[in-house]
């Protein structure tokens, strides 16, 4: 009886938690589409007008420009920087081994916050803060450690034999890498891929340190809209925020095809 | 000196180092140089000439700049210890496997990947005054006022708690379901009661990950800033930590004390780390992980 209790009460905790969720996405969404919606359970009219004044207003086709132009150079550059240290990490063993991979922990844990005030203040004397270039840079910080530590486990599941029967039979180090660890890697490369396009185009704190007026990504400029909150009219802000809520949506369903979703925090058991 | 014996020998080669070099460039430019870089700013003030303790002796004078770090004390402790205790329940519960389990946590990850500006968004309208939450509990007789939960202490907590308990709970239910079910079946078989057994044979072996799982969500809601600003009331009762800094940098240009106030922050985040890791010391080691589902 008690335990029949425990896990209905389980289940209630669950249900409220969807609810509120639901509420407060749906909440964005019919606000969005609303003409006017003053108190009232459902806005008495409805009209699509404020997507095309978000789009005009708030010049989104230059932020979706810059945005994607961002997270395609942030995919690009973690995995690249990420594979071989991955690799590296996952077959060697030597002294300074766990020294290096705390080091690439530590921009994962510490809050972004911390470490993005001395950043910014570094990157902006040396000339290439709030420029698109100085938000790439930025957002690599943590998202080239993620990357690394993604990788590392696909890494280890590929057998050592293979690169060893691979060098025996006459396969050079490149050959190697780019005949029998490449296509076997494919899958930890979607991986890694996705999770750091989830990451990069939601990441707020570092792109919004570093981002000026012609490089600010789509919840940066949705930030600054919020807070000038009164000058632009609730439901426009909403359809910006519509948009960039299908953006990421669409980003999670695909994400979701390769990845667990316990994938996206941090394992505990290191 | 007596050579030591070293049963692992060091793969360390040329391949190695090149494998290495781009991203340990990368962490030691961006990462080690900055901090380093944003001590040494901080150590010398923009009206002081040479190094002096000008920033923090401000800092720690004026009181509202110093009462940040109570008010961010003040959100982010009774946020862990909520979502802590609420993940920890959760995720106990759901060990071996619950009902449409993928879906529950697909949208439970769901304000993660959202990111907090749409959460923040969000909460403001649905549990504003005029929301949807406060105009069912109205609807339904439950309350005769609409709850107060935005522009105030209470918006941020609950900006916080959408924020992390799904990280935390996910954390710990990855970390509950490798614990080696037979353990708990035996103590059943024993004679031990459920309560029992989650005090004796289960809280142990959860302890270790449960005291990381409370230093990273600290960590993360000491951090708190783009919901402090939109929830909150930045220039009163919510104003963290991190709005001092941001304001110090991009509001009056002060890299300098900026800097300082980052610095002690960051000095923040790790004295709580350390209590966390200190206490840890004291809990048993999981010699049993691993074994259990996944």
């Amino acid at each position: 009886m008690r335990s029949r209790m425990w896990k209905l009460s389980l289940y209630l905790f669950i249900v409220g938690f969807i609810l509120n969720m639901l509420g407060i996405v749906s909440h964005v969404v019919v606000s969005s589409f609303a003409k006017r919606w003053f108190g009232g359970l459902l806005p008495p009219a409805y009209t699509t007008d404020w997507f095309a004044y978000a789009w005009k207003n708030f010049d989104l086709g230059q932020v979706l420009g810059v945005t994607l132009l961002i997270v395609v150079v942030v995919v690009f550059l973690a995995l690249a920087i990420g594979f071989p240290a991955a690799y590296i990490l996952a077959r060697r063993n030597f002294r300074f081994k766990s020294v290096i991979l705390l080091l690439y922990f530590l921009p994962l844990v510490i809050p972004q916050m911390t470490y993005g005030i001395p950043l910014a203040t570094t990157l902006y004397r040396y000339g290439v803060g709030g420029s698109v270039v100085g938000v790439i840079l930025a957002v690599l910080v943590p998202m080239v450690p993620l990357a690394v530590f993604v990788l590392m486990p696909f890494f280890e599941q590929i057998s050592v034999n293979l690169e060893w029967s691979g060098s025996m039979l006459g396969a050079s180090r490149a050959q190697i890498f780019r005949r029998i660890l490449f296509p076997l890697m494919v899958p930890g490369i979607l991986t890694a891929g996705v999770l750091v396009l989830v990451n990069t185009i939601s990441n707020f704190e570092l792109a919004f340190l570093l981002g000026g007026g012609g490089s600010q990504t789509l919840v940066v400029a949705l930030f600054y809209n919020m807070f000038a909150g009164g000058v632009r009219p609730v439901y426009s802000i909403d359809a910006m925020a519509v948009i960039y809520m299908v953006m990421v949506m669409t980003l999670l369903l695909i994400a979701l095809r390769f990845v667990r979703p316990t994938q996206m925090v941090f394992k505990l058991d290191k | 000196m007596r050579a030591v014996a070293n049963d692992e020998k060091s793969e360390f080669d040329a391949l190695a180092f090149f494998c290495l070099l781009p991203s340990l460039l990368y962490v030691l430019c961006m990462f080690v140089y900055p901090f380093l870089y944003g001590v040494y700013l901080s150590l010398q003030p923009q009206k002081v000439g040479g190094f002096s303790l000008a920033n923090y002796l401000t800092f720690f004078s004026d009181p509202y700049q110093y009462g940040t770090i109570w008010i961010t004390f003040s959100l982010a402790i009774p946020t862990t210890i909520v979502v802590l205790l609420l993940a920890l329940w959760l995720a106990y519960g759901m060990r071996r496997g619950i009902f449409m389990e993928r879906t529950v946590t697909t949208i439970l990850i769901m304000p993660i990947s959202l990111g907090v500006i749409l959460l923040s968004e969000g909460i403001l309208g649905f549990y504003g005054s005029q929301g949807w939450f406060n105009q069912v509990l109205l609807g339904l007789g439950l309350i005769k006022e609409p709850f107060i939960l935005t522009h105030n202490y209470a918006g941020v907590m609950l900006a916080l708690f959408m924020q992390q308990f799904p990280f935390c709970f996910l954390m710990l239910l990855g970390y509950i379901s490798g614990i080696d079910p037979s353990l708990e079946r035996s103590a059943r078989m024993l004679g031990a009661t459920p309560s029992i057994v989650f005090r004796r044979v289960m809280l142990p072996l959860i302890a270790p990950g449960l005291a990381i799982a409370f230093a990273l969500v600290f960590v993360m809601s000491f951090a708190v800033f783009p919901s402090a600003i939109m929830l909150g009331q930045p220039a009163g009762t919510t104003r963290t930590i991190s709005i001092a800094a941001y304001q110090k940098a991009f509001e009056q240009y002060d890299m300098s004390a900026a800097s300082a106030i980052a610095v002690i922050m960051g000095l923040c985040q790790l004295a709580a780390l350390l209590v966390i890791i200190l206490f840890r010391r004291r809990l048993s080691p999981a010699a049993t992980m691993g074994v259990g589902k996944r």
